[in-house]
């Protein structure tokens, strides 16, 4: 009798283990998809990294980064641009997060059209926007002459400032929901309490307020700042050639010189750095967090 | 209203009046969120070259230049053939990976969600580039099937973050009630699981829809020849000049995105109200 219950049991267990197996399997297309087109090419890149100009082994590609005065600027660039575009979503998204969590409900729904719909704009669209908007003859520039603000026509695009007018509207929504999200979890009995202890409402914001807020303000600036630095369209189409960011770095190396090396050199170094920032902010925030956040 | 002025507005006693900064500041910002998309709705209606704001001269001349281009009417069909399979790839891997995920219960579910979701962390460039390469071996270098693997593996994350929190919501006795009446598990799945989370999946399908859709770096690889899509053609014209016909294309994608969107929320809705 003992035998069999035995035998039963451990049969039982195998029976669920397969079973487990066999639930798992169920994601092995979509895990196929992934190897396919994205671990074993980006693999490929990174052995193509350390091949020199020869077909030899060899670590030049990663040499001309240290070497070469002119990728040192490039990543001085992209760091400057996801540096500041980062800021500014903050400066801008926090306060206006801040008016709308303090809306009534359906007040708040009509503000977020506002954040929702640049949102789902292609991408492409909106910077088609900007480059129409900030062009010489466009409507800011009108604007400003009209207003008296500035006589001549100025140069708000094809440079750096039309590249972070651009970048930071199409990353606000980015930092604006989870910001906001936080802010709608926040207990306001808290403030109550802090300003019957005597608090004036700029201590009571700061102190109570604005703690409590920080974990859905740092998982969108890690959001925009993470994007940023990968960013392609938006840079090259309002950079006009005076903004490079390594993502175009990368892409002159393949379409012009077809440098495989060099790109894929660059590839990696962007992907180490992502990949970096990630693993130290996952030790401060739970990665769903973030990931739920951006939709 | 000097009434509303002296009211407070918050629970620490500031008043409305001391903070109209905030509001005014606030009026602006969203101004400046939804202005540029806007704007760029009447300007290709405008019967001018240089896009003028507000156009003196109506005109359709740049909706005709965009339906009477063979060109771009071809793009626009591999755009929205693409979206289309990407949709009917991406929603059913993903569901059946998300469901697996999310039952399995064995040791490397962790391991292998964070594989599935890289697509989202991996800079664009380098999956471009990636399948640029891969897909030069494969021979399949501007074909709609590999634009479609490419638009699939970036929608994934989307597709497998929607379901997933749908399944956390959902409560998997009811499947298991359904199994110890005799339905096998696709059975159950189909008919008591799937019917539960439809929402999540008309969401998740309309994203990936919109994922392919409006995708740019990656096809700006991949696609070409008569299988160039709809945002590498703009790409490339936005980077040589300032063409009014991209204006009327903008109008048009603005419109059929902001469609897909609130019939996703008019979805969303009926789910809260049951």
């Amino acid at each position: 009798m003992a035998t069999l219950a035995g035998a039963n049991h451990s049969g039982l267990r195998w029976d669920d283990r397969l079973e487990r197996m066999r639930l798992f399997g169920l994601s092995s297309p979509a895990l196929l998809l992934v190897l396919l087109v994205l671990v074993i090419p980006v693999g490929w890149l990174f052995a193509v990294s350390f091949i020199g100009e020869g077909g030899q082994l060899s670590l030049e590609n990663y040499q001309r980064m240290l070497d070469s005065k002119a990728y040192y600027r490039i990543f001085v660039t992209t760091f400057q641009v996801s540096i500041l575009t980062t800021g500014l979503c903050i400066l801008i998204g926090y306060p206006l997060a801040y008016f709308m969590s303090e809306l009534p409900s359906r007040a708040a729904n009509l503000c977020m059209i506002a954040v929702l719909l640049p949102f789902w704009t292609s991408l492409l669209v909106r910077t088609y926007a900007w480059l129409v908007l900030l062009q010489k003859k466009g409507l800011v520039n009108d604007l400003g002459i009209a207003l008296g603000l500035w006589d001549e026509p100025l140069k708000l695009v094809h440079n750096m400032g039309g590249t972070l007018i651009g970048m930071t509207h199409i990353m606000l929504p980015f930092l604006i929901l989870p910001v906001y999200g936080s802010m709608k979890a926040v207990d306001r009995d808290y403030l109550k309490a802090a300003s019957n202890l005597g608090a004036t409402p700029v201590r009571a914001f700061w102190t109570v307020f604005f703690p409590l807020t920080t974990p859905g303000l740092f998982a969108g600036a890690l959001m925009v700042f993470i994007l940023c630095l990968g960013f392609y369209v938006t840079p090259a189409v309002l950079g006009g050639g005076k903004v490079t960011l390594v993502s175009m770095k990368i892409v002159s190396n393949i379409e012009l010189f077809v440098s495989w090396g060099a790109a894929s050199a660059l590839g990696v170094v962007l992907l180490a750095i992502t990949v970096g920032i990630l693993w130290i902010a996952s030790s401060f925030l739970k990665l769903e967090q973030l990931t739920g956040g951006g939709h | 209203m000097p009434g509303w002025f002296g009211k407070s507005a918050t629970e620490t006693q500031i008043t409305h009046g001391q903070r109209l900064w905030l509001y005014i500041f606030a009026g602006i910002v969203m101004a400046l969120l939804l202005a540029p998309t806007l704007i760029v709705i009447p300007m290709s209606f405008s019967d001018s070259q240089y896009l003028e704001f507000p156009p003196r001269e109506w005109s359709l001349r740049w909706y005709e230049n965009y339906f009477g281009s063979v060109e771009w009417m071809q793009a626009t069909a591999t755009s929205l053939k693409a979206g289309l399979f990407t949709m009917l790839v991406a929603t059913p891997v993903g569901t059946l990976a998300a469901y697996g995920l999310h039952t399995a219960r064995v040791a490397f579910v962790r391991a292998t969600f964070a594989l599935l979701i890289t697509p989202m962390m991996v800079p664009v460039v380098l999956i471009a580039i990636g399948a640029f390469y891969a897909y030069v071996q494969m021979d399949i270098l501007y074909t709609l099937t590999g634009l479609v693997m490419a638009h699939t593996v970036m929608a994934l994350p989307l597709v497998l973050i929607v379901i997933g929190s749908a399944l956390k919501s959902f409560d998997m006795d009811l499947e298991q009630a359904a199994r110890s009446l005799g339905a096998p598990r696709w059975q159950a799945f189909l008919t008591i699981t799937l019917p539960q989370i439809r929402f999540a999946v008309v969401t998740s399908a309309l994203l990936a829809f919109l994922t392919s859709f409006d995708e740019v770096v990656v096809a700006m690889f991949i696609s070409g020849g008569d299988n160039a899509t709809l945002t590498r053609n703009m790409f490339n014209s936005l980077r040589d000049q300032i063409d009014p016909t991209i204006a009327a294309i903008s109008t048009i994608m603005i419109v059929v995105t902001t469609l897909m969107m609130v019939l996703a929320q008019v979805f969303g809705k009926r789910r809260t109200g049951g």
